[in-house]
Order: C-alpha cells, then sequence, then structure tokens
C-alpha cells in the first residue's frame, strides 16, 4: 500500500456493536462475522478522508501501545483483508463519505 | 379459527396476521389450498395483498431452479424454476404463475412473509416454536439440530406454533411468535395464535440438560445464521440485520443443550 492510502466504509454492509463486538453483514452474500478489537477501531475510523497512517498513529498507536511501524503494517493487513471482504474501500485518494449502512447504524 | 372461504374462486390465508388473498379459477387447486391452511383460512374481508394464481403445465415449469427476488421501484419480483410471481407494493397486487405443485406456493408465501416482515422489524426464522403458559418460546438451529425434537418431547400443557419455521413479528409491546403451517418433519401445521416471545434457544445436542448464557455479539451471529431472507439487495440485509441485532438486545438468547427426552422440558417454563 501506498503511504497515502484511504480507507472508507462501504455501502454494500450493515455494522453494529453487539455487546463488546462490532458485527457486519455483507449484503451481497450475506455473511456475518465480528471484528477484533483492532478491526474495530480501523473500521469505526474509515472515513474515506482520514490517511490510514494517521489513523494508526491516533487510534491504534495510543490504544494498543504499540510502535506505528508494528501498527500500520499489521493495519496494512486488516484492510486488506476487510477490503477483500467488501467492507472497506482502499484509494490512494480520498474517498466520498458513503451513505452506508455503518452509518445510518450509528 | 374457523374456515371461512370468501367465494369458490378465492381465498383469504391469513398467517402472522397478514391477510393474502389468493384467486384462481382451478378449483381443485382451491380445494387444496384450503385443505392444506386449513386453520389459516380467514373470513377474507380485506386483504393485505392480493395474488393472482395462474396455473402453468408442468412441462413449461419445473425443478428448483436459482431462486431470485428482485425489487425494481415498487414492484417485487421472484422467480424460482418452479414459480415467478410479482408483486406491486402500491397496488397491493401481484400474479403468481406456477404449477398445481403446493410446495411452489408454500416457498411463495415464506417468501412474501419474509418481506413484509422485514419491513416492520420481523423475520422468519428456521426454529420450532411453542406456547406454554401464556408465553413463546423459540428453538432454533440448523436442521438436525432438534427442533422438531422439542416439539416431539413437548409436554401436552404446551402449544405448537410450528416445528420449522417461526414467525417473529415485533409490535409496540415487544416481540410476539405466530403459529405458522410451515411444517417440518413433524408433519403438523401448527396453532394460528399469537403470544409474547419469551427467550430463544440455541438448540445443542448433548449427554445432559442445560441452559448457558449467551454473549449478545455470538447471539446475533446466530440468529442470522438462522433467519430466513431471500433478497439480497442492501436495504433488505439492512432491514434484517437490525432487526435481528434489535431482537437480541431485548428478548433472551440462551444455549439449550439436551438430551432427546422430555425430561428437557423441566427447563422451559
Amino acid at each position: 500500500m501506498s503511504e497515502k492510502c484511504y480507507v472508507g466504509r462501504s455501502s454494500k454492509i450493515a455494522a453494529r456493536m453487539l455487546g463488546d463486538e462490532m458485527m457486519i453483514m455483507v449484503a451481497p452474500d450475506s455473511t456475518v462475522f465480528t471484528l477484533n478489537e483492532v478491526a474495530s477501531v480501523l473500521f469505526n475510523a474509515a472515513d474515506g478522508t482520514t490517511p490510514l497512517e494517521e489513523i494508526v498513529a491516533e487510534r491504534v498507536c495510543s490504544e494498543f501501545d504499540v510502535e506505528l511501524e508494528v501498527a500500520l503494517k499489521d493495519a496494512e493487513s486488516v484492510v486488506k483483508e476487510l477490503a477483500g471482504r467488501g467492507v472497506l474501500l482502499v484509494s490512494d485518494e480520498p474517498i466520498t463519505p458513503p451513505r452506508s449502512f455503518a452509518q445510518a447504524a450509528g | 379459527m374457523a374456515g371461512v372461504i370468501t367465494a369458490d374462486t378465492d381465498v383469504v390465508i391469513e398467517i402472522g396476521g397478514f391477510p393474502i388473498r389468493l384467486s384462481t379459477d382451478d378449483p381443485a387447486f382451491m380445494e387444496m389450498l384450503k385443505e392444506r391452511y386449513d386453520g389459516f383460512v380467514s373470513s377474507g374481508k380485506s386483504a393485505r395483498i392480493e395474488f393472482d394464481v395462474v396455473l402453468a403445465n408442468s412441462d413449461t415449469m419445473y425443478g428448483n431452479g436459482d431462486l431470485r427476488v428482485e425489487r425494481d421501484g415498487a414492484r417485487w419480483s421472484m422467480d424460482r424454476g418452479d414459480f415467478q410471481a410479482h408483486w406491486n407494493l402500491r397496488t397491493a397486487r401481484g400474479t403468481i404463475r406456477q404449477t398445481a405443485n403446493p410446495y411452489s406456493l408454500n416457498s411463495l408465501l415464506r417468501i412474501v412473509h419474509t418481506l413484509l416482515l422485514a419491513e416492520q422489524g420481523g423475520f422468519l426464522v428456521h426454529a420450532s416454536s411453542m406456547v406454554r403458559n401464556g408465553r413463546a418460546f423459540l428453538f432454533a438451529g440448523v436442521s438436525g439440530a432438534g427442533k422438531t425434537t422439542m416439539a416431539r418431547l413437548a409436554p401436552s400443557d404446551v402449544t405448537l406454533l410450528t416445528d420449522e419455521i417461526s414467525y417473529v413479528s415485533r409490535r409496540e409491546d415487544g416481540y410476539y411468535a405466530y403459529g405458522t403451517p410451515f411444517a417440518g418433519d413433524l408433519g403438523r401445521l401448527g396453532k394460528n395464535m399469537r403470544a409474547p416471545l419469551a427467550g430463544v434457544y440455541l438448540l445443542a445436542k448433548g449427554t445432559e440438560n442445560k441452559i448457558e448464557p449467551v454473549g449478545a455479539a455470538e447471539a446475533g451471529r446466530a440468529l442470522l445464521e438462522n433467519v430466513l431472507f431471500f433478497a439480497r439487495d442492501s436495504e433488505m440485509v439492512r432491514c434484517v440485520f437490525e432487526a435481528a441485532c434489535d431482537f437480541v438486545g431485548r428478548v433472551p438468547v440462551r444455549r439449550l443443550t439436551f438430551t432427546p427426552d422430555a425430561s428437557v422440558w423441566e427447563m422451559i417454563a
């Protein structure tokens, strides 16, 4: 991934916190899964306009007490997986915030 | 509930409080409907949806092809190898083209009810459901989990709502389970009644009877795995997802591990 990597939430998912877990449902194939803590932080911060590195530095490193370089590598891996599942959108340019179900669900 | 037929060419089948009128000019098919949905045939003064059923030659429609449920504006269309149907939300009218196979209509009714329920926060779910002491209990699980077994083991003070597909409707004062004619291996229709939903048990077979708490996320995941829905469009998925999430926040969901004997019902009250 390039240094300036932007992530946004897909409009084809529904998401909601249940207990302390973020649950996701993907519309096209109706798969359901929950996100781990780091993935939840990334998902919640994926506004399409904040670079991934900034999200990791400000949200992940501070919350999980981890070095930026390590955290960024892990975050890129998580983002890649979530993009593959249709949960996140990835671009090297800012993404217009989608009217996603995740946002609608708060 | 009395089975009163409105005319020789139409019948109103009321499931979950939604009356649906089916009209056909085939008397034999009409008789079959009355018999098959006995107990769910309403007085038919009015219906929320009206379908004209056109029977097709079995040479021209066959098999259980891939199901497609799609919405285009106000029009829902539902196609499978053995039926084609459409339904206009604005006019509340539609047409079903199928062979005289009753299973086709049964499938179609399930689909229509999932769409109706999704709009109001309810759903159909793979679960048996029964009423005891005025309260309904759902027993959810995939095929072989024990849905029908729980129905077979039920004591005489328990009323069967269904042993296969439960009907969950959201009302202002909470969730209700309704009886359905969607029978499983038991081969017996549920009673056409409703009761407030007291809890859901996720079924697991074991060597002892026990009830364990289930976390919200696990409950939501398990429920969604068993909820029936057929339309893949994003709005419908969102409705079902939200309904399941709201549901597990309001109705207790537990895991019920049981041995296949009647003693399991000592824990359900």
